[in-house]
């Protein structure tokens, strides 16, 4: 298999797949931080993630849209605007369906899923009334085109960069969040003893409506994120969920440091097997590894060490 | 209530209304299209008694039925296209005898794994066996280490997405997306004409029949009991002795041979198959038939089917739009509001105004075991 390649050439492939491996890594990153907080903090699964994301995405449809139209010289930093706009749009939506639905599921999680469900399906049909069944793709501003060359035979491309230094920005943002503030740490209070939290004064439900829409938010930036890559149909929140919810589960639902090294590991390994065989057996082959692995360790890559 | 019979009074005559709605009304009223339609539903049906047992009692939430109704659906096909393609039926393609996918994509000779699929003896048990060793796989594997609740519904589903992707992506082997189509005869008897599916739909309610008495069985065994208790207190099941693993192995590979059998019977009924209803969303899409049927009723999972797919398939004719909305609010509501489904709102309001009403005896609710009448189960 290794034959027919120089020495040099076996080395830019796998710069470039390392790269193109790392774009995707941001991907699963961006789609798992959401989910992360969601499923490994609260424990509500929420199979409507996917929809969050593709209303983000529209979102920065939209605002692009409109500054061609309207404003077409500052088109070229109307990104920035869509992904805040993003952030809020999905994140007030999750806030609204935490009120609605999810409060009143909290003792039951194998139950979110299936009401999550519901809602997935509602959005979906709900995108293809407003938008139409038609993917849309966003006119990228002229400096996220092209690569930059760094060599003779590896080019990167520079919306990839700008992806990933996104996906760094917000890992830093969250793990803040998370971990340092005082936000975070009642996040966690709740997470670990909801009754307890409560009598020392926290305001569970808030906090919980509030973590809720983070996440949802986070999968709105995510999905504006995705428009420089690819475009966006109705359906496409659904071609994420299992992925999303792999990364999640590989990683140890409730670490952030864990999601992050799923997140690495699965990248990678399905974008250098990608180069050698189809991208079908590819994903498979990567899918089968990530199901074998959890099988021998169910509790995930980085476990929190508790006593259930 | 007789504990020596599996089977009490009350839900002997909810059988009976069943078979006689199945048996005679639906035959007598629909044409043979429609009554094929319902034929294609009552393959889900199958689907959902496991789910009852597996969910409903044993407290393991699969999203994954796809994968076995697929499973056993793909057995049954792969005879059928066999036969399907005899010499004479393909000798315009440049191998003639094997399947038209496989020459279109330049395999010449049959592979080895569809050798045995030449046999019907074979094939029947594999739509059962297949799938019933893979559960038991995926069971061992998970409930040994004792991977349960959400993180199994998670990889249950991994499980379909792998498979649909597989399937797919091997189009010389399966067909790919199009799936195993133009199936014609069982044994040189066609399929397709309309008598043959008379035959066949009654052959499928009798099959259902088979497996709603064996779901009554086990329900009322001590094995069901067990079931049941180790959903609600897994710990203490596991402390009083019982291996926790093994009785919900056995729950999921009953489910998954229910499934596999529905797919076999959707092979037949509906003459192809497809990786369509593997992956998923199909898998997601049984789960809401048992839910709206009620998780914990053997019979209203049955009723959950028919409704759900008989409002999809006529809502989707007149209101293509509205469809997706109605599915949606429907599950949402189904969870928020009647968490046991129409069987929970026939037991709870429905079933003792009409024993006031007739001036019966106190109603034991016979849409549910005792044990478990108590409202939603703990997860």
């Amino acid at each position: 298999m290794f034959g027919d390649y120089s020495i040099g050439d076996l080395g830019s492939i796998f710069v470039m797949q390392g790269f193109a491996g790392l774009i995707l890594f941001s991907v699963y990153v961006l789609m798992a931080l959401g989910l992360a907080i969601i499923f490994g903090q609260m424990g509500v699964i929420n199979m409507a993630h996917g929809e969050f994301m593709i209303l983000g995405a529209y979102v920065t449809w939209m605002t692009s849209n409109f500054f061609q139209s309207y404003l077409p010289s500052l088109f070229s930093g109307y990104f920035f605007l869509a992904m805040i706009l993003a952030f809020l749009a999905s994140g007030a939506l999750g806030m609204l369906m935490e009120w609605v639905l999810i409060r009143n599921l909290y003792k039951r999680p194998l139950d979110t899923l299936l009401a999550t469900w519901g809602l997935s399906l509602i959005l979906q049909q709900a995108y293809r009334s407003i938008f139409g069944a038609r993917e849309v793709g966003v006119e990228l501003p002229q400096w996220m085109l092209g690569s930059l060359h760094v060599s003779d035979s590896i080019e990167v491309p520079i919306n990839g960069v700008f992806v990933m230094g996104l996906t760094v920005l917000i890992t830093i943002g969250v793990a803040y969040i998370m971990y340092r503030s005082r936000w975070g740490r009642q996040v966690r209070a709740v997470v670990q003893n909801r009754i307890m939290a409560g009598a020392v004064g926290i305001n569970t439900a808030k906090v919980d409506r509030y973590t809720f829409a983070l996440g949802c938010g986070i999968a709105g930036v995510a999905g504006s994120a995705f428009t420089m890559i690819g475009s966006t149909g109705p359906t496409s929140g659904q071609l994420y969920i299992v992925d999303t919810f792999l990364v999640v589960v590989f990683g140890g639902a409730a670490s952030l440091l864990g999601t992050i090294a799923s997140a690495f590991s699965i990248s990678q390994t399905q974008s250098t097997l990608e180069f050698f065989m189809s991208g079908s057996m590819a994903k498979v082959l990567t899918l089968l590894a990530v199901v074998g692995i959890l099988m021998l360790r169910p509790q995930g890559l980085f476990a929190l060490k508790v006593r259930k | 209530m007789n504990e020596n019979r599996f089977i009490n009074r009350s839900e002997l005559i909810g059988i009976l209304v069943l078979a006689v709605f199945l048996v005679v009304v639906l035959p007598l009223c629909l044409d043979v299209f429609r009554l094929n339609l319902v034929a294609k539903y009552l393959t889900y049906a199958f689907v959902a008694l496991g789910l009852v047992i597996c969910w409903g009692y044993g407290g393991i939430l699969s999203l994954g039925q796809g994968v076995f109704f697929g499973l056993g659906g793909y057995c049954m096909a792969m005879f059928l296209k066999l036969e399907a393609s005899s010499v004479e039926n393909t000798k315009i393609q440049s191998t003639p005898g094997i399947p038209d996918f496989m020459d279109w994509n330049q395999i010449t000779a049959l592979p080895l794994f569809w050798k045995p699929f030449h046999s019907l003896t074979f094939a029947v048990l594999a739509v059962m066996l297949v799938p019933g060793i893979f559960a038991f796989i995926i069971g061992a594997a998970m409930f040994k280490r004792r991977v349960g609740g959400t993180y199994f519904a998670i990889i249950t589903q991994a499980v379909a997405a792998i498979l649909t992707i597989l399937i797919v992506g091997q189009q010389g082997y399966t067909g790919g997306i199009n799936g195993m189509t133009d199936l014609r005869t069982l044994k040189g008897w066609d399929i397709r004409p309309d008598h043959a599916k008379v035959v066949l739909y009654f052959f499928e309610v009798g099959l259902l029949f088979l497996c709603i008495f064996i779901a009554y069985f086990i329900r009322r065994s001590k094995l069901g009991r067990i079931l049941v208790a180790m959903r609600d207190q897994e710990d203490r099941v596991r402390f009083s002795g019982y291996s926790v693993a093994n009785f919900k192995i056995f729950a999921f590979c009953v489910a998954a041979v229910f499934a596999a059998i529905g797919g076999g019977m959707f092979a037949l009924n509906v003459g192809f198959m497809s990786p369509s209803f593997v992956g998923i969303v199909p898998s997601i899409e049984m789960v809401i038939y048992t839910a709206v049927g009620g998780r914990l009723s053997i019979l209203g999972a049955v009723y959950g089917t028919i409704l759900v797919n008989f409002a999809k398939t006529s809502l989707s004719e007149s209101f293509p739009e509205l469809w997706l909305f109605g599915l949606g609010g429907l599950f949402i509501a189904v969870v928020l509001a009647f968490p046991n489904g129409l069987a929970g709102i026939w037991g709870d309001y429905v079933q003792p105004r009409i024993s006031k009403l007739i001036g019966a005896r106190k109603p034991k609710s016979g849409w549910t075991d005792n044990s478990v009448a108590d409202g939603a189960p703990a997860e």
